[in-house]
Protein backbone atom coordinates (compact mmCIF):
# COMPACT_ATOMS: atom_id res chain seq x y z
CA UNK A 1 0.00 0.00 0.00
CA UNK A 2 1.13 3.42 -0.91
CA UNK A 3 3.40 5.53 1.48
CA UNK A 4 2.79 9.32 0.70
CA UNK A 5 5.69 12.04 1.66
CA UNK A 6 4.56 15.72 0.79
CA UNK A 7 7.36 18.38 1.33
CA UNK A 8 5.90 21.62 2.76
CA UNK A 9 6.14 24.86 1.42
CA UNK A 10 6.38 27.69 4.25
CA UNK A 11 8.22 31.28 4.35
CA UNK A 12 10.02 30.13 7.47
CA UNK A 13 6.05 30.92 9.61
CA UNK A 14 3.58 30.28 7.97
CA UNK A 15 3.00 27.69 5.76
CA UNK A 16 2.39 28.40 2.22
CA UNK A 17 -1.40 27.51 1.20
CA UNK A 18 -0.14 25.53 -1.86
CA UNK A 19 0.79 23.29 0.40
CA UNK A 20 -2.87 22.47 1.83
CA UNK A 21 -3.70 22.16 -2.08
CA UNK A 22 -0.89 19.75 -2.40
CA UNK A 23 -2.41 17.52 -0.22
CA UNK A 24 -5.56 17.29 -0.99
CA UNK A 25 -4.18 16.27 -4.09
CA UNK A 26 -2.08 13.35 -2.00
CA UNK A 27 -5.12 12.08 -0.29
CA UNK A 28 -7.08 11.20 -3.42
CA UNK A 29 -4.02 9.07 -4.54
CA UNK A 30 -4.78 5.57 -2.63
CA UNK A 31 -2.47 5.19 0.11
CA UNK A 32 -1.66 3.20 3.81
CA UNK A 33 0.08 6.60 5.40
CA UNK A 34 0.58 10.30 4.51
CA UNK A 35 2.98 12.38 5.86
CA UNK A 36 4.26 16.08 5.30
CA UNK A 37 7.84 17.03 5.96
CA UNK A 38 8.73 20.67 6.84
CA UNK A 39 12.68 21.73 6.57
CA UNK A 40 13.51 25.04 8.33
CA UNK A 41 14.11 26.78 11.62
CA UNK A 42 10.78 27.30 12.99
CA UNK A 43 8.61 24.68 14.72
CA UNK A 44 5.40 27.22 13.15
CA UNK A 45 4.85 25.37 9.76
CA UNK A 46 5.06 22.00 10.81
CA UNK A 47 2.38 22.69 14.11
CA UNK A 48 0.25 24.61 11.22
CA UNK A 49 0.89 21.41 8.88
CA UNK A 50 -0.15 18.49 11.67
CA UNK A 51 -3.76 20.03 11.68
CA UNK A 52 -4.94 19.83 7.96
CA UNK A 53 -6.69 16.74 8.49
CA UNK A 54 -6.17 13.35 6.84
CA UNK A 55 -1.80 14.21 7.69
CA UNK A 56 -0.74 11.15 9.48
CA UNK A 57 2.77 12.43 10.89
CA UNK A 58 4.71 15.77 10.61
CA UNK A 59 8.39 15.08 10.07
CA UNK A 60 10.32 17.96 10.86
CA UNK A 61 13.76 19.02 10.14
CA UNK A 62 15.63 21.89 11.51
CA UNK A 63 18.14 23.77 8.88
CA UNK A 64 19.33 27.16 9.33
CA UNK A 65 16.83 29.62 7.66
CA UNK A 66 19.86 30.35 4.99
CA UNK A 67 19.76 26.61 3.77
CA UNK A 68 16.22 26.16 3.99
CA UNK A 69 15.43 27.21 1.45
CA UNK A 70 18.16 26.20 -1.28
CA UNK A 71 17.65 22.97 -3.38
CA UNK A 72 20.91 21.79 -3.23
CA UNK A 73 20.38 21.48 0.81
CA UNK A 74 17.39 19.97 0.81
CA UNK A 75 18.01 17.39 -1.96
CA UNK A 76 19.75 14.70 0.15
CA UNK A 77 17.48 14.87 3.13
CA UNK A 78 14.32 14.36 0.50
CA UNK A 79 16.47 11.47 -1.06
CA UNK A 80 17.06 10.30 2.67
CA UNK A 81 13.36 10.90 3.72
CA UNK A 82 12.03 9.43 0.63
CA UNK A 83 13.10 5.72 1.53
CA UNK A 84 10.41 5.25 3.47
CA UNK A 85 8.01 5.91 0.88
CA UNK A 86 6.40 5.07 -2.62
CA UNK A 87 5.72 8.81 -3.64
CA UNK A 88 7.00 12.16 -3.23
CA UNK A 89 5.31 15.09 -3.75
CA UNK A 90 5.77 18.21 -3.70
CA UNK A 91 3.48 21.80 -4.86
CA UNK A 92 4.78 22.82 -8.20
CA UNK A 93 5.93 26.34 -7.11
CA UNK A 94 9.23 27.97 -7.50
CA UNK A 95 10.08 26.33 -5.04
CA UNK A 96 9.13 22.70 -6.17
CA UNK A 97 10.19 23.10 -9.09
CA UNK A 98 13.39 23.80 -8.38
CA UNK A 99 13.85 21.06 -5.55
CA UNK A 100 11.89 18.08 -7.32
CA UNK A 101 13.92 17.29 -10.24
CA UNK A 102 17.01 17.25 -8.50
CA UNK A 103 15.53 14.72 -6.18
CA UNK A 104 13.88 12.63 -9.05
CA UNK A 105 17.36 12.29 -10.90
CA UNK A 106 19.22 10.99 -7.49
CA UNK A 107 16.71 8.68 -6.93
CA UNK A 108 16.56 7.53 -11.25
CA UNK A 109 13.02 8.42 -11.53
CA UNK A 110 11.34 9.84 -14.31
CA UNK A 111 9.42 12.70 -12.42
CA UNK A 112 5.88 14.06 -13.23
CA UNK A 113 5.55 17.62 -13.17
CA UNK A 114 2.05 20.27 -12.75
CA UNK A 115 -0.07 17.27 -12.14
CA UNK A 116 -3.89 18.47 -12.27
CA UNK A 117 -5.97 15.62 -11.66
CA UNK A 118 -4.87 12.27 -10.24
CA UNK A 119 -6.20 8.91 -11.87
CA UNK A 120 -4.96 5.71 -10.01
CA UNK A 121 -1.71 4.41 -8.34
CA UNK A 122 0.77 6.03 -10.46
CA UNK A 123 -1.53 7.65 -13.09
CA UNK A 124 -1.90 11.37 -13.64
CA UNK A 125 -3.37 14.03 -15.71
CA UNK A 126 -1.53 17.38 -17.11
CA UNK A 127 -0.78 20.11 -19.51
CA UNK A 128 1.72 20.15 -22.02
CA UNK A 129 2.32 23.00 -24.92
CA UNK A 130 1.25 25.96 -22.49
CA UNK A 131 -1.91 24.09 -22.10
CA UNK A 132 -3.54 23.54 -25.77
CA UNK A 133 -3.38 19.12 -25.08
CA UNK A 134 -3.83 16.95 -21.70
CA UNK A 135 -1.95 14.31 -20.90
CA UNK A 136 -2.45 11.19 -19.08
CA UNK A 137 1.17 10.04 -17.81
CA UNK A 138 1.60 6.87 -15.92
CA UNK A 139 4.94 6.99 -14.03
CA UNK A 140 7.12 3.80 -14.33
CA UNK A 141 8.11 1.31 -11.61
CA UNK A 142 9.98 3.04 -8.63
CA UNK A 143 9.29 5.98 -6.15
CA UNK A 144 6.65 8.13 -7.84
CA UNK A 145 8.35 11.27 -7.56
CA UNK A 146 5.57 14.54 -8.66
CA UNK A 147 4.98 18.30 -8.08
CA UNK A 148 1.28 19.41 -8.27
CA UNK A 149 -0.33 22.06 -9.99
CA UNK A 150 -1.65 23.25 -6.22
CA UNK A 151 -4.64 25.90 -7.74
CA UNK A 152 -5.93 23.14 -9.28
CA UNK A 153 -7.16 21.82 -5.96
CA UNK A 154 -9.08 23.41 -3.25
CA UNK A 155 -6.90 23.28 0.23
CA UNK A 156 -7.71 20.97 2.85
CA UNK A 157 -9.38 22.17 5.76
CA UNK A 158 -7.58 22.49 9.49
CA UNK A 159 -9.23 20.22 12.13
CA UNK A 160 -6.64 17.36 11.96
CA UNK A 161 -4.20 16.65 15.03
CA UNK A 162 -1.26 14.99 13.49
CA UNK A 163 1.89 14.55 15.60
CA UNK A 164 5.22 16.72 14.71
CA UNK A 165 8.25 14.07 15.14
CA UNK A 166 12.04 15.85 14.97
CA UNK A 167 13.83 13.91 12.42
CA UNK A 168 18.14 14.50 13.12
CA UNK A 169 19.27 13.59 9.61
CA UNK A 170 22.74 14.32 10.78
CA UNK A 171 23.74 14.72 7.28
CA UNK A 172 27.01 16.94 5.92
CA UNK A 173 25.17 20.03 3.23
CA UNK A 174 26.86 21.48 0.11
CA UNK A 175 28.60 24.48 1.03
CA UNK A 176 29.07 25.10 -2.73
CA UNK A 177 25.60 27.30 -2.27
CA UNK A 178 25.17 30.61 -0.55
CA UNK A 179 22.36 32.44 -0.46
CA UNK A 180 23.19 35.85 -0.48
CA UNK A 181 19.91 37.51 -0.02
CA UNK A 182 16.45 37.30 -0.75
CA UNK A 183 14.00 40.96 -2.29
CA UNK A 184 10.67 39.81 -1.26
CA UNK A 185 8.24 42.13 -2.80
CA UNK A 186 6.38 43.17 0.09
CA UNK A 187 2.73 43.87 0.22
CA UNK A 188 0.03 44.56 2.18
CA UNK A 189 -2.96 43.30 -0.13
CA UNK A 190 -4.02 39.54 -1.31
CA UNK A 191 -1.41 37.52 -2.08
CA UNK A 192 -1.49 36.36 -6.07
CA UNK A 193 -1.49 33.09 -6.25
CA UNK A 194 -4.45 32.26 -3.42
CA UNK A 195 -6.37 35.81 -3.53
CA UNK A 196 -10.33 34.90 -4.83
CA UNK A 197 -10.28 37.93 -7.17
CA UNK A 198 -7.38 38.99 -9.42
CA UNK A 199 -6.96 41.96 -11.64
CA UNK A 200 -4.27 41.83 -14.11
CA UNK A 201 -2.92 44.11 -16.36
CA UNK A 202 -1.07 44.15 -19.54
CA UNK A 203 0.89 46.05 -22.13
CA UNK A 204 -2.09 48.29 -22.60
CA UNK A 205 -1.79 49.83 -19.05
CA UNK A 206 0.58 51.93 -20.96
CA UNK A 207 3.09 52.28 -17.71
CA UNK A 208 3.22 52.58 -13.03
CA UNK A 209 0.72 55.26 -13.00
CA UNK A 210 -1.90 53.24 -15.21
CA UNK A 211 -1.02 50.07 -12.65
CA UNK A 212 -1.80 52.82 -9.80
CA UNK A 213 -5.32 53.04 -11.28
CA UNK A 214 -5.69 48.94 -11.12
CA UNK A 215 -3.72 48.81 -7.61
CA UNK A 216 -6.87 51.24 -6.19
CA UNK A 217 -9.74 49.39 -8.16
CA UNK A 218 -7.95 46.36 -6.45
CA UNK A 219 -8.32 47.65 -3.28
CA UNK A 220 -12.00 48.47 -3.56
CA UNK A 221 -12.28 44.73 -4.33
CA UNK A 222 -10.12 43.42 -2.16
CA UNK A 223 -8.52 41.97 -5.25
CA UNK A 224 -4.56 40.77 -6.26
CA UNK A 225 -3.15 42.36 -8.84
CA UNK A 226 -0.98 40.29 -11.50
CA UNK A 227 0.36 41.14 -15.11
CA UNK A 228 1.48 39.95 -18.26
CA UNK A 229 4.95 39.16 -19.64
CA UNK A 230 4.33 42.30 -22.01
CA UNK A 231 3.91 44.14 -18.54
CA UNK A 232 6.81 42.92 -16.48
CA UNK A 233 9.17 43.09 -19.21
CA UNK A 234 8.33 47.40 -19.86
CA UNK A 235 9.44 47.18 -16.03
CA UNK A 236 5.49 48.24 -15.23
CA UNK A 237 5.41 45.92 -12.36
CA UNK A 238 7.93 43.04 -10.93
CA UNK A 239 8.51 39.81 -12.09
CA UNK A 240 6.20 38.13 -9.39
CA UNK A 241 2.90 39.35 -10.72
CA UNK A 242 3.29 37.77 -13.88
CA UNK A 243 0.85 35.00 -14.75
CA UNK A 244 1.25 32.24 -17.23
CA UNK A 245 2.37 28.94 -18.70
CA UNK A 246 6.13 29.66 -17.28
CA UNK A 247 5.09 31.80 -14.24
CA UNK A 248 2.06 31.80 -11.84
CA UNK A 249 -0.60 29.42 -12.45
CA UNK A 250 -3.93 31.14 -10.76
CA UNK A 251 -7.49 30.00 -10.10
CA UNK A 252 -9.42 33.18 -8.81
CA UNK A 253 -13.23 33.00 -8.77
CA UNK A 254 -12.58 36.31 -10.06
CA UNK A 255 -10.14 37.55 -12.97
CA UNK A 256 -10.48 40.56 -15.00
CA UNK A 257 -7.87 40.96 -17.45
CA UNK A 258 -7.43 44.69 -18.63
CA UNK A 259 -5.40 45.68 -21.48
CA UNK A 260 -4.24 41.69 -22.27
CA UNK A 261 -4.49 40.27 -25.51
CA UNK A 262 -4.36 36.95 -24.59
CA UNK A 263 -1.60 34.88 -25.64
CA UNK A 264 -1.30 31.34 -24.80
CA UNK A 265 0.88 31.13 -22.97
CA UNK A 266 -0.92 34.02 -20.96
CA UNK A 267 -3.93 31.91 -20.38
CA UNK A 268 -2.63 28.93 -19.40
CA UNK A 269 -2.32 30.22 -16.22
CA UNK A 270 -5.70 31.43 -15.80
CA UNK A 271 -7.29 28.18 -17.15
CA UNK A 272 -9.09 27.38 -13.91
CA UNK A 273 -10.37 30.80 -13.25
CA UNK A 274 -13.95 30.61 -11.84
CA UNK A 275 -15.07 33.98 -14.11
CA UNK A 276 -12.91 35.19 -16.67
CA UNK A 277 -13.33 39.22 -17.82
CA UNK A 278 -11.86 40.82 -19.85
CA UNK A 279 -11.70 44.83 -21.22
CA UNK A 280 -10.13 45.25 -24.41
CA UNK A 281 -10.05 47.84 -27.26
CA UNK A 282 -9.63 45.35 -29.57
CA UNK A 283 -12.77 43.57 -30.60
CA UNK A 284 -10.90 40.80 -31.90
CA UNK A 285 -8.05 40.20 -29.28
CA UNK A 286 -8.21 36.37 -28.93
CA UNK A 287 -8.88 36.84 -24.84
CA UNK A 288 -12.56 37.54 -25.54
CA UNK A 289 -12.58 33.73 -27.03
CA UNK A 290 -12.29 32.63 -23.12
CA UNK A 291 -13.75 35.51 -21.33
CA UNK A 292 -17.12 34.83 -19.97
CA UNK A 293 -17.92 38.05 -19.85
CA UNK A 294 -16.24 40.69 -22.47
CA UNK A 295 -16.24 44.47 -22.51
CA UNK A 296 -14.46 46.08 -25.73
CA UNK A 297 -13.94 49.44 -24.02
CA UNK A 298 -10.91 51.71 -23.24
CA UNK A 299 -9.37 50.80 -20.04
CA UNK A 300 -8.56 54.18 -18.99
CA UNK A 301 -12.63 54.75 -19.31
CA UNK A 302 -13.71 51.71 -17.18
CA UNK A 303 -11.46 51.62 -14.53
CA UNK A 304 -12.73 55.11 -13.12
CA UNK A 305 -15.78 53.94 -13.83
CA UNK A 306 -16.01 50.83 -12.07
CA UNK A 307 -14.44 52.31 -9.12
CA UNK A 308 -18.00 54.92 -9.14
CA UNK A 309 -20.02 51.82 -9.89
CA UNK A 310 -18.39 49.97 -6.48
CA UNK A 311 -18.96 53.11 -4.16
CA UNK A 312 -22.33 53.50 -5.39
CA UNK A 313 -22.81 50.00 -3.99
CA UNK B 1 36.53 28.47 -19.66
CA UNK B 2 34.18 26.67 -21.69
CA UNK B 3 30.24 26.72 -21.60
CA UNK B 4 27.91 24.07 -22.88
CA UNK B 5 24.57 24.98 -23.99
CA UNK B 6 22.04 22.94 -24.44
CA UNK B 7 19.36 23.08 -26.97
CA UNK B 8 15.78 21.59 -27.80
CA UNK B 9 14.28 21.83 -30.82
CA UNK B 10 10.95 22.61 -30.47
CA UNK B 11 6.99 23.52 -31.75
CA UNK B 12 7.81 27.49 -32.43
CA UNK B 13 6.28 29.23 -29.72
CA UNK B 14 3.74 31.21 -32.17
CA UNK B 15 1.90 27.76 -33.64
CA UNK B 16 -1.45 26.93 -32.50
CA UNK B 17 -1.39 23.20 -31.89
CA UNK B 18 -3.69 20.39 -32.65
CA UNK B 19 -4.45 17.04 -30.58
CA UNK B 20 -4.76 13.93 -33.11
CA UNK B 21 -8.28 12.94 -32.96
CA UNK B 22 -6.92 9.37 -31.98
CA UNK B 23 -5.02 10.70 -28.65
CA UNK B 24 -1.72 9.47 -29.92
CA UNK B 25 -0.39 13.22 -29.55
CA UNK B 26 -0.17 17.09 -31.07
CA UNK B 27 0.01 17.23 -35.04
CA UNK B 28 3.48 18.30 -35.75
CA UNK B 29 3.97 17.28 -39.17
CA UNK B 30 4.58 20.18 -41.56
CA UNK B 31 4.67 22.61 -38.51
CA UNK B 32 7.11 25.30 -37.70
CA UNK B 33 9.70 24.55 -35.31
CA UNK B 34 12.02 26.39 -33.66
CA UNK B 35 14.71 26.30 -30.37
CA UNK B 36 13.22 26.36 -27.57
CA UNK B 37 13.08 30.01 -26.11
CA UNK B 38 14.51 29.72 -23.10
CA UNK B 39 17.32 27.51 -24.58
CA UNK B 40 18.27 30.54 -27.37
CA UNK B 41 18.27 33.04 -23.95
CA UNK B 42 20.89 30.92 -22.57
CA UNK B 43 22.59 30.69 -26.09
CA UNK B 44 22.61 34.52 -25.99
CA UNK B 45 24.07 34.54 -22.55
CA UNK B 46 27.04 32.05 -23.32
CA UNK B 47 28.32 34.74 -26.18
CA UNK B 48 27.32 37.21 -23.87
CA UNK B 49 29.89 35.85 -21.27
CA UNK B 50 32.61 34.88 -24.11
CA UNK B 51 32.24 38.43 -25.52
CA UNK B 52 33.07 39.93 -22.14
CA UNK B 53 36.29 37.70 -22.15
CA UNK B 54 34.65 35.44 -18.99
CA UNK B 55 34.85 31.92 -21.56
CA UNK B 56 36.73 30.86 -24.97
CA UNK B 57 34.32 28.66 -25.84
CA UNK B 58 30.71 28.47 -26.55
CA UNK B 59 29.44 24.42 -27.39
CA UNK B 60 25.56 23.84 -28.56
CA UNK B 61 24.54 20.43 -28.27
CA UNK B 62 21.14 19.15 -28.90
CA UNK B 63 19.53 15.68 -28.43
CA UNK B 64 17.41 14.21 -30.97
CA UNK B 65 16.55 13.60 -34.41
CA UNK B 66 18.60 14.25 -37.91
CA UNK B 67 16.19 17.64 -38.18
CA UNK B 68 18.08 19.32 -34.70
CA UNK B 69 20.88 20.65 -36.70
CA UNK B 70 18.96 23.23 -37.91
CA UNK B 71 18.64 24.83 -34.59
CA UNK B 72 22.33 23.89 -34.02
CA UNK B 73 22.88 25.98 -37.19
CA UNK B 74 21.28 29.03 -35.79
CA UNK B 75 22.68 28.81 -32.60
CA UNK B 76 26.55 28.63 -34.21
CA UNK B 77 24.99 31.63 -36.80
CA UNK B 78 24.44 33.91 -33.28
CA UNK B 79 28.08 33.38 -32.06
CA UNK B 80 28.16 29.68 -30.79
CA UNK B 81 31.72 28.18 -31.67
CA UNK B 82 30.88 24.02 -32.27
CA UNK B 83 27.99 22.12 -31.98
CA UNK B 84 27.18 18.71 -30.82
CA UNK B 85 24.16 16.66 -32.05
CA UNK B 86 23.59 13.43 -30.30
CA UNK B 87 20.82 11.98 -32.43
CA UNK B 88 18.09 9.65 -30.63
CA UNK B 89 14.95 9.36 -32.39
CA UNK B 90 12.43 8.40 -29.64
CA UNK B 91 11.13 10.68 -27.24
CA UNK B 92 13.78 12.79 -25.09
CA UNK B 93 12.60 12.90 -21.64
CA UNK B 94 14.22 14.53 -19.16
CA UNK B 95 16.06 12.29 -17.53
CA UNK B 96 17.36 10.78 -20.36
CA UNK B 97 18.23 13.75 -21.73
CA UNK B 98 20.14 14.97 -18.20
CA UNK B 99 22.26 11.50 -18.29
CA UNK B 100 23.45 12.49 -21.99
CA UNK B 101 24.11 15.98 -20.70
CA UNK B 102 26.02 14.13 -17.76
CA UNK B 103 28.15 11.93 -20.09
CA UNK B 104 29.08 14.95 -22.35
CA UNK B 105 30.06 16.83 -19.67
CA UNK B 106 32.61 14.51 -18.87
CA UNK B 107 33.79 14.11 -21.67
CA UNK B 108 33.94 17.76 -22.89
CA UNK B 109 34.65 19.56 -18.92
CA UNK B 110 32.83 22.35 -19.18
CA UNK B 111 32.62 25.13 -16.24
CA UNK B 112 29.38 26.28 -16.89
CA UNK B 113 26.15 24.81 -18.55
CA UNK B 114 22.99 27.13 -19.33
CA UNK B 115 19.69 25.64 -19.96
CA UNK B 116 16.36 26.91 -20.57
CA UNK B 117 14.70 26.70 -17.45
CA UNK B 118 11.59 25.09 -18.77
CA UNK B 119 10.56 22.80 -22.57
CA UNK B 120 7.18 24.77 -24.37
CA UNK B 121 6.60 21.27 -25.00
CA UNK B 122 6.59 19.46 -22.44
CA UNK B 123 6.40 22.14 -19.90
CA UNK B 124 8.37 19.79 -17.76
CA UNK B 125 11.17 22.22 -16.16
CA UNK B 126 13.45 19.41 -15.03
CA UNK B 127 16.12 18.63 -17.25
CA UNK B 128 18.95 21.07 -15.35
CA UNK B 129 18.04 20.49 -11.83
CA UNK B 130 17.94 16.83 -13.15
CA UNK B 131 21.48 17.51 -14.91
CA UNK B 132 22.65 19.13 -11.63
CA UNK B 133 21.83 16.40 -8.85
CA UNK B 134 23.87 13.68 -11.30
CA UNK B 135 26.94 15.88 -11.71
CA UNK B 136 26.85 16.57 -8.07
CA UNK B 137 26.77 20.61 -9.00
CA UNK B 138 25.43 23.19 -7.47
CA UNK B 139 22.26 24.53 -9.53
CA UNK B 140 20.87 28.17 -10.12
CA UNK B 141 17.20 27.96 -11.57
CA UNK B 142 15.60 30.72 -13.57
CA UNK B 143 18.33 33.28 -14.11
CA UNK B 144 17.51 36.81 -14.80
CA UNK B 145 21.10 37.78 -13.77
CA UNK B 146 23.89 36.08 -14.13
CA UNK B 147 27.64 38.16 -12.97
CA UNK B 148 30.83 36.14 -13.44
CA UNK B 149 32.39 36.88 -9.88
CA UNK B 150 35.71 35.60 -10.47
CA UNK B 151 37.90 33.32 -7.85
CA UNK B 152 35.77 30.24 -9.45
CA UNK B 153 32.59 31.98 -8.57
CA UNK B 154 29.11 32.85 -10.03
CA UNK B 155 26.20 34.78 -8.68
CA UNK B 156 22.81 34.48 -9.94
CA UNK B 157 19.78 36.75 -9.36
CA UNK B 158 16.47 34.22 -9.82
CA UNK B 159 12.76 34.50 -10.14
CA UNK B 160 11.21 33.00 -7.43
CA UNK B 161 7.18 32.97 -6.53
CA UNK B 162 8.15 35.30 -3.78
CA UNK B 163 10.11 38.24 -5.77
CA UNK B 164 14.25 37.82 -6.67
CA UNK B 165 16.57 35.67 -4.47
CA UNK B 166 19.90 35.87 -5.49
CA UNK B 167 22.95 32.96 -4.98
CA UNK B 168 26.58 32.63 -4.85
CA UNK B 169 27.38 29.03 -6.63
CA UNK B 170 30.86 27.61 -7.01
CA UNK B 171 31.94 26.78 -10.67
CA UNK B 172 31.41 24.53 -12.25
CA UNK B 173 27.73 24.73 -11.78
CA UNK B 174 24.05 24.73 -14.26
CA UNK B 175 22.11 27.76 -14.29
CA UNK B 176 18.93 27.64 -15.77
CA UNK B 177 17.40 30.59 -17.76
CA UNK B 178 14.43 32.73 -17.80
CA UNK B 179 12.28 35.60 -19.83
CA UNK B 180 14.30 38.38 -18.65
CA UNK B 181 17.66 37.32 -18.32
CA UNK B 182 18.26 39.07 -21.75
CA UNK B 183 16.64 39.73 -25.18
CA UNK B 184 18.69 37.23 -27.91
CA UNK B 185 20.11 39.30 -31.24
CA UNK B 186 18.86 39.02 -34.48
CA UNK B 187 20.55 36.71 -37.22
CA UNK B 188 22.21 38.25 -40.22
CA UNK B 189 22.93 36.56 -43.25
CA UNK B 190 26.30 36.62 -42.99
CA UNK B 191 26.52 35.38 -39.76
CA UNK B 192 24.10 31.94 -40.99
CA UNK B 193 26.83 31.62 -43.78
CA UNK B 194 29.60 31.57 -41.77
CA UNK B 195 27.89 29.20 -39.42
CA UNK B 196 28.08 26.71 -42.24
CA UNK B 197 31.37 26.11 -41.75
CA UNK B 198 31.79 25.68 -38.10
CA UNK B 199 32.03 22.14 -36.70
CA UNK B 200 29.12 20.44 -36.36
CA UNK B 201 29.98 16.94 -34.86
CA UNK B 202 27.56 13.83 -34.49
CA UNK B 203 27.08 10.97 -32.73
CA UNK B 204 24.55 8.20 -31.51
CA UNK B 205 22.48 8.43 -27.82
CA UNK B 206 23.53 4.67 -27.69
CA UNK B 207 27.27 5.49 -27.67
CA UNK B 208 27.04 7.51 -24.64
CA UNK B 209 27.15 5.77 -21.56
CA UNK B 210 24.08 5.94 -20.11
CA UNK B 211 22.64 3.64 -17.24
CA UNK B 212 19.05 2.36 -17.22
CA UNK B 213 16.47 5.17 -17.07
CA UNK B 214 12.83 4.93 -16.32
CA UNK B 215 10.48 6.83 -18.95
CA UNK B 216 7.32 7.94 -18.82
CA UNK B 217 4.39 6.96 -19.82
CA UNK B 218 1.92 9.13 -21.84
CA UNK B 219 -1.23 6.91 -22.16
CA UNK B 220 -3.40 9.55 -24.30
CA UNK B 221 -3.78 12.89 -25.36
CA UNK B 222 -6.59 14.74 -25.41
CA UNK B 223 -7.78 18.48 -26.13
CA UNK B 224 -8.35 20.55 -23.11
CA UNK B 225 -12.29 21.19 -21.99
CA UNK B 226 -12.64 24.41 -24.39
CA UNK B 227 -14.59 27.34 -21.94
CA UNK B 228 -18.30 27.74 -22.41
CA UNK B 229 -19.04 30.42 -24.86
CA UNK B 230 -19.01 33.66 -22.95
CA UNK B 231 -21.43 36.98 -23.26
CA UNK B 232 -20.25 40.71 -24.49
CA UNK B 233 -21.27 43.76 -22.32
CA UNK B 234 -22.04 47.31 -23.62
CA UNK B 235 -21.23 49.37 -20.57
CA UNK B 236 -19.51 49.46 -17.47
CA UNK B 237 -23.09 49.74 -15.82
CA UNK B 238 -23.99 45.97 -17.99
CA UNK B 239 -20.78 44.42 -16.59
CA UNK B 240 -21.65 45.07 -12.95
CA UNK B 241 -24.90 43.57 -13.73
CA UNK B 242 -23.27 40.65 -15.26
CA UNK B 243 -20.63 40.22 -12.26
CA UNK B 244 -23.60 40.35 -10.04
CA UNK B 245 -25.33 37.93 -11.55
CA UNK B 246 -22.85 35.72 -11.41
CA UNK B 247 -22.53 36.03 -8.00
CA UNK B 248 -18.51 37.38 -8.22
CA UNK B 249 -19.58 40.60 -6.62
C1 LIG C 1 8.60 31.23 -24.05
C2 LIG C 1 7.54 32.24 -23.78
C3 LIG C 1 6.92 32.22 -22.56
C4 LIG C 1 5.96 33.17 -22.26
N1 LIG C 1 5.37 33.12 -21.04
C5 LIG C 1 4.42 34.04 -20.74
C6 LIG C 1 3.76 34.04 -19.48
O1 LIG C 1 4.05 33.20 -18.61
N2 LIG C 1 2.83 34.97 -19.24
C7 LIG C 1 2.47 35.93 -20.18
O2 LIG C 1 1.59 36.76 -19.89
N3 LIG C 1 3.07 35.95 -21.37
C8 LIG C 1 4.04 35.04 -21.67
N4 LIG C 1 4.65 35.11 -22.89
C9 LIG C 1 4.37 36.26 -23.77
C10 LIG C 1 3.11 36.14 -24.60
O3 LIG C 1 3.40 35.41 -25.77
C11 LIG C 1 2.60 37.55 -24.99
O4 LIG C 1 3.62 38.22 -25.70
C12 LIG C 1 2.21 38.41 -23.80
O5 LIG C 1 1.33 37.68 -22.96
C13 LIG C 1 1.52 39.66 -24.29
O6 LIG C 1 1.19 40.51 -23.21
P1 LIG C 1 0.01 41.55 -23.36
O7 LIG C 1 -1.25 40.86 -23.67
O8 LIG C 1 0.04 42.43 -22.16
O9 LIG C 1 0.49 42.48 -24.57
P2 LIG C 1 -0.09 42.61 -26.03
O10 LIG C 1 -0.18 41.31 -26.70
O11 LIG C 1 0.69 43.69 -26.68
O12 LIG C 1 -1.58 43.10 -25.81
C14 LIG C 1 -1.95 44.36 -25.34
C15 LIG C 1 -3.46 44.45 -25.45
O13 LIG C 1 -3.89 45.66 -24.85
C16 LIG C 1 -4.99 46.17 -25.61
N5 LIG C 1 -5.08 47.59 -25.29
C17 LIG C 1 -4.20 48.58 -25.61
N6 LIG C 1 -4.61 49.76 -25.12
C18 LIG C 1 -5.77 49.54 -24.46
C19 LIG C 1 -6.69 50.37 -23.75
N7 LIG C 1 -6.47 51.67 -23.60
N8 LIG C 1 -7.77 49.79 -23.21
C20 LIG C 1 -8.02 48.47 -23.37
N9 LIG C 1 -7.18 47.63 -24.03
C21 LIG C 1 -6.08 48.17 -24.58
C22 LIG C 1 -4.64 45.85 -27.03
O14 LIG C 1 -5.79 45.82 -27.83
C23 LIG C 1 -3.97 44.48 -26.89
O15 LIG C 1 -4.93 43.45 -27.06
C24 LIG C 1 5.60 34.15 -23.21
C25 LIG C 1 6.21 34.14 -24.46
C26 LIG C 1 7.18 33.20 -24.75
C27 LIG C 1 7.83 33.21 -26.08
Amino acid sequence: MNRILLIAEHNGQNLDPATAKSLTCALQIPHQTLDIAVFGSSRAPAESAAKLVGVNRVLFVELPENQAGLAVCLCPLVVELSADYTHVLVPATSFGRDLLPRVAAKLNAAQVSDIVAVDGDRCFKRYVYAGNALITVQAPAGTVVASVRANAFKPTSAGGQAVVETVDLNLELPRHTRLLGLNRSVSERPDLQSASRVLAGGRGVGGKSGFDDLYRLADKLGAAVGASRAAVDAGFVPNDLQIGQTSKIIAPDLYIAFGISGAFQHLAGIKDAGVIVAVNTDPNAPIFEVADIGLVADLFEVIPQLEQALANK
Amino acid sequence: MKILVAVKRVVDYNVQLHVKSDGSGVETDGVKMSINPFDEIAVEEAIRIKEAGHADEVLVVSIGSDACQEQLRAALAMGADRALLVKCDRDVQPLLAAKALQALVGQERPQLVLMGKQAIDDDACQTPQMLAGLLDWPQATFASRIVIAGAGKVEVTREVDAGLETLSLDLPTVISTDLRLNEPRYIKIPQIMKAKSKPLQMLDLADLPITETPLLNIVTTSAPEPRPAGVRVGSVAELVDALKEKGVL
